[in-house]
């Protein structure tokens, strides 16, 4: 089992394929999140994350564990930048491969949606017209 | 006991970390969430308000002990 969690200052996406190859894998399912310029008819300059990383990576350990005993995985990632992201960067990316590849999307899946849920990570938005927002929902 | 704060909540109270003696009489993790609202009441408008005890979120009811590391959780936004 491949595992890897991380909080980094910039998510490196050329490394995915080495990091998540697997002999025992037919397929690797990956998502990443970015920075959207538009939220709520507004125009976004960057966003800026922060966390409380000792407490995140605990919690990103745990959902790669409930992961891996759900569903049959021969690797799997998790990883989240902070710090200030412009329009266009890699903000979060998740990932897994599987022997087959309901697996892995199923996971990814999973591993996203819970990661936004739990994962002590936030985001403020820095508008075009100065103003400054720390996001609350989660949507 | 140490009280770290992050996000919006740090925003509302003007600081990082804060002072655990002002915290004294709370006994677990419910009268934590309520002697903070008093103190700010701006964090009554989030949505949720969640305390982690070292480095795990904790319920309502969960003791809080001289040696525990605290943290107000507001609303997370990753991803």
């Amino acid at each position: 089992m491949k595992k890897k969690i991380e909080i980094v200052d910039s998510i490196d996406i050329s490394k995915i394929y080495s990091e998540l190859s697997h002999p025992a894998s037919g397929g690797i399912c990956v998502f990443i999140g970015t920075v959207r310029e538009q939220t709520q008819q507004q125009t976004v300059n960057s966003l800026f994350f922060e966390t409380y990383e000792t407490m995140a990576v605990k919690e990103m350990h745990k959902i790669a564990d409930e992961a891996t005993k759900r569903w049959n995985l021969n690797s799997i990632i998790l990883q989240h930048a902070v710090g200030k992201k412009n329009v266009e960067e890699a903000v979060v990316l998740v990932g897994a491969s599987s022997p087959h590849r309901d697996d892995c999307f199923t996971a990814c899946r999973y591993l996203i949606d819970t990661l936004k849920e739990r994962v002590p990570i936030w985001k403020k938005e820095f508008f075009e017209n100065t103003d400054e927002v720390w996001v609350t929902p989660h949507p | 006991m140490k009280i770290l704060l992050f996000g919006i909540a740090k925003e509302i109270a003007g600081k990082s970390v804060l002072d655990a003696s002002e915290f004294s009489e709370a006994k677990n993790v419910g009268e934590l969430k309520k002697v903070f609202k008093e103190r700010y009441p701006e964090a009554s408008k989030l949505s949720s308000l969640a305390i982690a005890v070292n480095e795990e979120y904790a319920e309502d009811d969960h003791k809080i002990s001289t040696g525990d590391e605290v943290a107000i959780i507001p609303p997370v936004s990753g991803g």
